[in-house]
């Protein structure tokens, strides 16, 4: 063994292999959150210590709907992609057409792989004509290395870089004016611009994952706590609240969008070869682009398509009743199994019983009728069974006209 | 601009039976070579003025009777004369040589008798055993998509004909299969030369030591090729392989194929996903409706085709393939014929492999895992001049030999390395056939590097990717391209890189063309 | 003179757990142990005073659950405790640990390399498949596929149906993986030498193969299919070393009346008209028995306790044909404090695990290139625990029993018989190794016990030491172990059977073999097997 100065080797070692003491990575904005934490109710979102909820689910979901809600999304996984070939490598990556993103426009896209299953679905930002920034649930370096060969593109992780927050609610542009971004208002939805802050630059996009007005802001974790600060002074007037994702998730399943891993498994995690999905299996067939160049899973897609190989298929359900229908099992006519529901929810939006679910093919989608949802409630420690009627609905479950308004509405 | 019913990339003599067997059909073909002259490896060339030689190839042992039979190769020039059956000798510095005579080692010279008896044995059961696996060699590799289970077992069963064998044959095939030989030869025999010899066949050309399990595998391949009807045999045509090659090349003529050399391709072209031709270096477009790609499926997919066609998980398996090669060749220009002990002239006529044991087999594979080349290396020699006098000077001798393991990545380089390595070689030499060395006129040695440069075989590879296990039938060269139809619709492979893999012998070629017409390609 | 319902010739797991079955089926079974303990190779014995070694099999991982279920190990004092972590030191003084954290795994990777990091759930996912096809395989008898019985079809048409519904792409990657090697595998995987290394060995543990080997990918899977708790792949000490696997079996065994006889060898099983009749013990007394298993290897078995005239030619050729050539050594060591690893911080759940100082599949290969010449590996590959830091029952207090399994080493070094001498050289390379790796090491050694082949096979009966009683490739598996024709754990001489590890499914303290070979006795028997708790689901 060869060591040149071993004290100095080592020490620089133990300050990068400490993991094993902090097994969950405190997100840039955590002193933030953890001054705002009541309930102490954390999860693990892809290794950091995120809030479910910090001190009342419910109201933190009326905050998304009413006021302003700020929500950490530095967890989320996120990938630089640079380079002369970076818009050609993204579009056989994944299934829409990157050739029609703007530079300042952000698209809502997935990838597949040869198969033509989901790997993940994501949002792709175009910061300028070579680079971009992919983010997503799950994470996916050497895909997008090995995506890479053949191509003049260089790909890296920033997810620890770049602090991220979510900032929704009708009254999020207002916030964002009284911060002092300047011009912001002229964002359009998926538009994207940077920002001015402290000495460095924020980027604001006009994207969220509730249905709702709402902006994304990303930033370099060096600067993360002096823009929430900034935020949150800002906010003070417009009842501004930090919220977890149980309330973020309740705003996403009304505005009918899905998670990875949650209402359809990604193909890579997927130990199971027959749990995984194609796009139109699960509702994002509208992404496939045929006229477009070759891209990952083309082939499979063309295949199934036209060889019946879709099997499911992803719907938005209305059940009768106020008992939210989480992981039932879907019936036709009451005795044939046809499907999972895989997220419900009551919607205090739509005051609705809404959920999102897999069915097999036909149902769901060329018979949609006579749908039954079984729902096993346990109350005080029985199971009361309920079958209740289903209607296959289009989503999302609510459309709120203040999402896309321009400009924004001052509330 | 010019429109043909299939092009097929590179005149090796896969592209060149593919091509021959599509032109019979009456099908309008053209074969691009990128080289001056048709062959690829298997062409016969000139290393030293007035000394020429098969270049790789310099054995036939394996060229398929279905393809000499359907190309009508004896009308054409190719010449099989049992009577040129070559004998292999076990060379041996220390004592007395062995020699396999007939076929493959029918009798046996220089072993005891009871040494002779084991082989007798052991030879049937490996001839039987290879019998078995031959069908499965001679067509396309099971579909594991469109088939049922019962399907596929039932094709399987049939396919491998195991139910001709009684069922303690049967047990022991199955146990066989996938053994190292060197564990197989320890059951069976004695003698340290007849099992170096058969430990150095089964791994020739592989990545493979006598010890590696499934290193069988590649003794059952030789053995389940023929020539001149017999399973095992090798000989050296008239003319080299090179006349095999014209031979073939005469067929494709003659069903109408045109052949255009020194035309490197640059590019499949690929509209909608679709393969229509290809384009030229020189910036020639030619259309085709069906292209053929007789070259390595490395090359086909991520040069001619290029990544931005294909998916991300076809392109990892592509880089998975292991090609790179472990064999040198060794060419020598000798102004008198060596003496190898003392050996006589059928022995010198025949193949002289050394390869002393087992254990000298396993040494000199060893350092090749650590990108290292054998200080003792292990070689199969033939004196072509010998037999076919036309390759060299009056009175002068040609020598050819397969030298292992010269591993492609050699750590220190090849330009390091390469005369370290002919020094190493010539030791050999020198040992086996005292005085050879100053008879060397030339010596030309073809590193794997050599041979990717000068053959377009990436790794140098003559199989175009190990011929391991992980790499045969439904795994050749990767899943989704196995049945000779890639993912890229109207581009079929061709070359040793499919199934079942190298050698001379035809088999992917016709294959491919199969494919080809059965879906109207 | 009583004639017992079945004799099993041999205490280590295996004999046991068939013998506890048996017994529990109703039978009147006696065990026979030629040693004076019990347990084989899964023992726990003192050789320096206060301090208890697991003195071969170090690591309970693969023990089968169903057994510790139905012949309440538990209760029997069985208790196990998952490690805690691992680590690859590095030649560089750094290390790199495995935690059973997936993120704290995650981020460890990312220190040497951000791409493997990420490649690693691919690369579980794509293992635990193969896992979850292999692993039911384990509780069942395997089909013999030259045989046309209808038990034998129907459980090819099982495997054939669950290979089909892999879907064609992973039939293809299952077919792959089965011939390839670990290091080819891994290579599709992974870039960093150490990360390569971390996982390949698990690809030779116990072989007599280099990760470089064709074959090594499926030996991975037979150390990925343990489960310790539900918890599948993970790796545990048995509270009072190995040995307390084996007394908690005897334990049941006695407590369900059934006999145990130590210090009585066997010298030849007794053959009467082709069927077993009992055995002649080596004072030449004889023990009468409706029927003998046999816990010993193969090669034992049927080269030294059963006489060549009982068997027949063909059988006799592929018993001498099986290879069961030894290729790992063991040092135990007593340690009069806790060793430092400088690199490793102090708090590291790593001294709770397993520690290995091969940080490159090259160093691996090249020690397994000494074997195949017929030495032990000059830079051996270490599989290292320090069971003490979780079981303080092993030691006295504040002191330490370390386990070193070594590999590679040869049965014969050069061809030739092991000395003393060469026994000592041998331990001499491993302490030199670790103490490479930790200053002061040698200080710390009260008392070192080295065991290569020529122990394992004078001791415990292996023959070459092989510790899992025949090496794992293809040709020694499934309907292949131990021999083609005789996989079911019979044997041509009547009323003679196998339950040692050289049956399917194989080496490792399972229990499977003799769990199955109780299953097949019973079914001769025409006895029931209800107090067989079916095999775990894999859904």
């Amino acid at each position: 063994m060869k060591h040149s100065d071993p004290k100095k080797l080592l020490m620089a070692r133990a300050a990068s292999q400490d993991h094993f003491r902090t097994p969950r990575i405190a997100s840039p904005f955590q002193p933030r959150i953890e001054a705002l934490m009541r309930t102490e109710e954390w999860y693990d979102w892809a290794g950091y210590k995120a809030p479910l909820s910090l001190w009342d689910e419910e109201l933190e979901y009326f905050a998304i709907r009413s006021q302003a809600a700020l929500f950490d999304i530095s967890p989320m996984v996120k990938y630089r992609v640079e380079g002369p070939d970076a818009e050609a490598f993204l579009n056989r990556l994944s299934l829409r057409d990157v050739r029609k993103l703007r530079p300042g426009r952000v698209l809502y896209t997935a990838w597949c792989d040869d198969e033509g299953r989901v790997l993940d679905d994501g949002t792709l930002f175009r910061l300028t004509k070579n680079r971009f920034r992919l983010c997503s649930q799950e994470r996916h370096l050497p895909w997008l290395l090995d995506s890479g060969i053949g191509f003049d593109v260089s790909i890296f992780e920033e997810t620890r870089a770049i602090a991220a927050l979510a900032l929704q609610g009708p009254a999020s542009f207002a916030v964002l004016r009284d911060a002092g971004f300047r011009n912001v208002d002229t964002l359009k939805v998926f538009d994207l611009a940077e920002f001015e802050h402290e000495g460095g630059t924020v980027t604001i996009s006009r994207t969220g994952f509730t249905g709702d007005l709402g902006y994304e802001l990303f930033v370099d974790q060096a600067l993360a706590l002096g823009l929430w600060d900034r935020l949150w002074q800002a906010g003070q007037q417009r009842g501004l609240r930090a919220i977890g994702y149980a309330a973020l998730n309740r705003a996403r399943l009304e505005a009918g969008l899905i998670v990875a891993n949650s209402d359809f498994m990604t193909a890579e995690h997927a130990i199971r070869s027959d749990r995984v999905r194609m796009p139109d299996e699960i509702g994002l067939g509208f992404m496939i682009d045929m006229e477009k160049p070759h891209f990952n899973g083309r082939r499979a897609i063309q295949r199934a398509r036209a060889n019946g190989g879709l099997r499911h298929v992803l719907v938005g359900l209305e059940i009768e009743g106020n008992i939210p229908a989480e992981h039932a099992i879907v019936y036709h006519q009451g005795k044939r199994e046809v499907g999972l529901v895989s997220a419900a929810i009551w919607s205090p939006m739509a005051k609705r019983n809404i959920a999102l679910a897999s069915l097999e093919r036909p149902y769901g989608d060329t018979i949609t009728g006579n749908l039954w949802v079984e729902i096993y409630a346990m109350r005080e420690l029985r199971y009361q069974r309920l079958m209740k009627r289903a209607k296959v609905v289009p989503r999302p479950f609510i459309k709120l006209d203040r999402r896309t308004a321009n400009p924004p509405a001052d509330f | 601009m010019t429109s043909f019913d299939a092009i097929v990339i590179g005149g090796g003599h896969n592209g060149l039976v593919a091509a021959a067997t599509l032109g019979k059909t009456g099908r309008k073909v053209l074969v691009l070579e990128a080289e001056r002259e048709t062959g690829g490896a298997a062409r016969t060339e000139e290393f030293a003025p007035g000394f020429r030689t098969s270049s790789v190839a310099h054995l036939i042992n394996r060229l398929h009777p279905e393809v000499i039979k359907s190309l009508e190769l004896h009308k054409h020039g190719l010449k099989l004369d049992s009577s040129r059956f070559m004998p292999t000798t076990v060379l041996s510095a220390k004592g007395a040589p062995l020699t396999l005579a007939g076929a493959y080692g029918e009798s046996l010279a220089g072993a005891s008798k009871p040494e002779q008896e084991a082989w007798n044995g052991l030879r049937s059961q490996l001839f039987r055993y290879a019998g078995i696996l031959k069908p499965l060699l001679a067509r396309r590799p099971p579909d594991l998509r469109g088939m049922s289970f019962a399907e596929t077992s039932a094709m399987a069963m049939s396919g491998i004909s195991l139910r001709r064998l009684g069922k303690e044959d049967m047990r022991d095939f199955l146990r066989m299969l996938l053994m190292n030989v060197a564990d197989v030869l320890d059951e069976h025999l004695e003698d340290d030369r007849l099992k170096g010899l058969l430990a150095f066949d089964a791994t020739l050309g592989s990545h493979l030591g006598p010890r590696s399990p499934t290193s069988l595998l590649g003794l059952y391949y030789r053995l389940a090729g023929e020539i001149g009807g017999k399973p095992g045999a090798q000989m050296h045509p008239v003319g080299g392989t090179g006349a095999v090659i014209k031979a073939i090349e005469l067929a494709a003529e003659q069903a109408g194929v045109a052949i255009r050399s020194n035309v490197p391709v640059a590019r499949i072209i690929i509209e909608n996903g679709r393969a229509v031709g290809a384009l030229l270096e020189s910036g020639e477009e030619i259309r085709a409706k069906t292209v053929v790609s007789a070259i390595s499926p490395r090359t086909t997919f991520l040069n001619l085709v290029g990544t931005r066609e294909i998916d991300t998980g076809f392109v990892r398996r592509i880089n998975n393939i292991r090609v790179d090669g472990d064999a040198a060749k060794l060419h020598l220009a000798l102004d008198r014929i060596p003496q190898f002990s003392d050996l006589g002239a059928p022995e010198l006529n025949g193949r002289l492999v050394i390869a002393p044991s087992v254990n000298h087999v396993e040494r000199a594979f060893n350092p090749s895992k650590y990108g290292e080349f054998s200080p003792e290396p292990v070689m199969e020699i033939t004196l072509p001049s010998l037999l076919d006098p036309s390759l060299a000077p009056d009175r002068k001798c040609t020598l050819s030999a397969i030298v292992q393991y010269a591993p492609y990545a050699l750590r220190e380089g090849w330009t390091a390395g390469k005369p370290k390595f002919l020094k190493a070689i010539l030791a050999q030499l020198e040992a086996n056939a005292p005085g050879i060395g100053k008879s060397i006129l030339h010596a030309e040695l073809l590193t794997p590097l050599d041979i990717e440069q000068r053959y377009r075989m990436p790794g140098g590879h003559w199989h175009h990717g190990e011929l391991q296990a992980d790499q045969m039938l439904m795994s050749r060269p990767v899943f989704g391209a196995e049945g000779y139809d890639t993912p890229v619709d109207g581009l079929y492979l061709a070359s040793s890189g499919s199934h079942p893999g190298g050698g001379v012998s035809g088999v992917p070629g016709l294959n491919a063309a199969r494919r080809i017409i059965a879906r109207k390609g | 003179m009583k004639s017992w319902d079945a004799i099993v010739i041999g205490a280590g797991h295996n004999g046991l757990v068939n013998a506890c079955y048996l017994q529990r089926a109703g039978l009147d079974v006696l065990v026979l142990e030629k040693n004076d303990w019990i347990g084989g190779a899964a023992t726990s014995r003192s050789l320096t005073p206060g301090f208890l070694y697991s003195n071969c099999s170090y690591v309970c991982s693969l023990f089968r659950p169903e057994i510790m279920r139905d012949l309440e190990l538990p209760r029997f004092g069985l208790q196990v405790i998952s490690y805690e972590g691992g680590a690859v030191f590095t030649r560089d003084g750094d290390y790199l640990a495995n935690y059973r954290d997936h993120h704290a795994h995650r981020r460890e990777f990312a220190r040497f390399s951000p791409r493997d990091a990420e490649a690693y759930d691919r690369y579980a996912r794509d293992v635990t498949r193969q896992c979850r096809f292999i692993q039911p395989l384990l509780m069942r008898t395997a089909a013999d596929p030259t045989s046309f019985r209808p038990r034998d079809i129907s459980e090819l048409m099982y495997l054939g149906k669950k290979f089909a519904g892999l879907g064609a792409t992973e039939m293809a990657d299952t077919l792959r993986f089965w011939t390839m090697s670990i290091s080819d595998f891994l290579d599709e995987y992974f870039e960093t030498d150490v990360i390569k290394a971390n996982f390949a060995l698990s690809g030779i543990i116990g072989t007599a193969l280099g990760p470089m080997s064709p074959g090594t990918a499926y030996v991975l899977l037979h150390h990925y299919m343990g489960e310790v708790d539900g918890s599948v792949g993970a790796w545990g000490y048995a509270r009072g070393g190995m040995g307390a696997v084996t007394k908690a079996l005897a334990a049941s065994f006695e407590a369900s009346g059934g006999t145990i006889r130590t210090g009585v060898e066997v010298d030849h099983v007794l053959v009467r008209n082709g069927s077993a009749k009992g055995v002649v013990l080596v004072d030449g007394k004889e023990i009468h028995g409706k029927m003998v298993v046999s816990n010993a290897d193969v090669k034992r078995t049927f080269l030294k306790l059963v006489e060549e005239k009982e068997l027949p030619g063909i059988f006799l050729r592929r018993v001498r044909n099986f290879k069961m050539r030894g290729s790992s050594g063991k040092v135990n060591i007593a340690l009069d404090s806790m060793p430092e690893f400088p690199a490793l911080p102090k708090d590291s759940p790593v001294y709770r695990g397993d520690m290995h100082f091969t940080d490159s599949v090259e160093r691996m290969e090249r020690g397994y290139d000494d074997w195949k010449a017929g030495r032990w590996s000059a830079d051996p590959f270490l599989d290292m625990v320090i069971p003490t830091t979780l079981d303080p029952t092993m030691a006295p207090p504040g002191k330490h029993f370390m386990s070193c399994f070594v590999q590679y080493c040869p049965p014969k070094v050069e061809g030739k018989e092991w000395t003393d001498a060469d026994r000592d050289a041998f331990g001499e390379t491993v302490i030199s190794q670790i103490a490479d790796y930790s200053p002061g090491f040698r200080d710390r050694i009260l008392h070192m016990e080295v065991r290569t082949p020529r122990e394992l096979e004078a001791e415990v009966g292996l023959t070459e030491g092989n510790i899992f009683q025949g090496e794992l490739t293809f040709d020694q598996l499934l309907f292949n172990r131990p021999v083609p024709g005789y996989a079911q754990y019979r044997s041509p001489v009547g009323g003679l059977y196998m339950c040692g590890s050289s049956t399917h499914p194989g080496g490792g303290v399972m229990g499977a073999p003799g769990r199955n070979a109780a299953a097949e006795i019973l079914r001769d028997l025409s006895r029931g097997t209800k107090h067989m708790s079916p095999a775990h689901d894999v859904i």
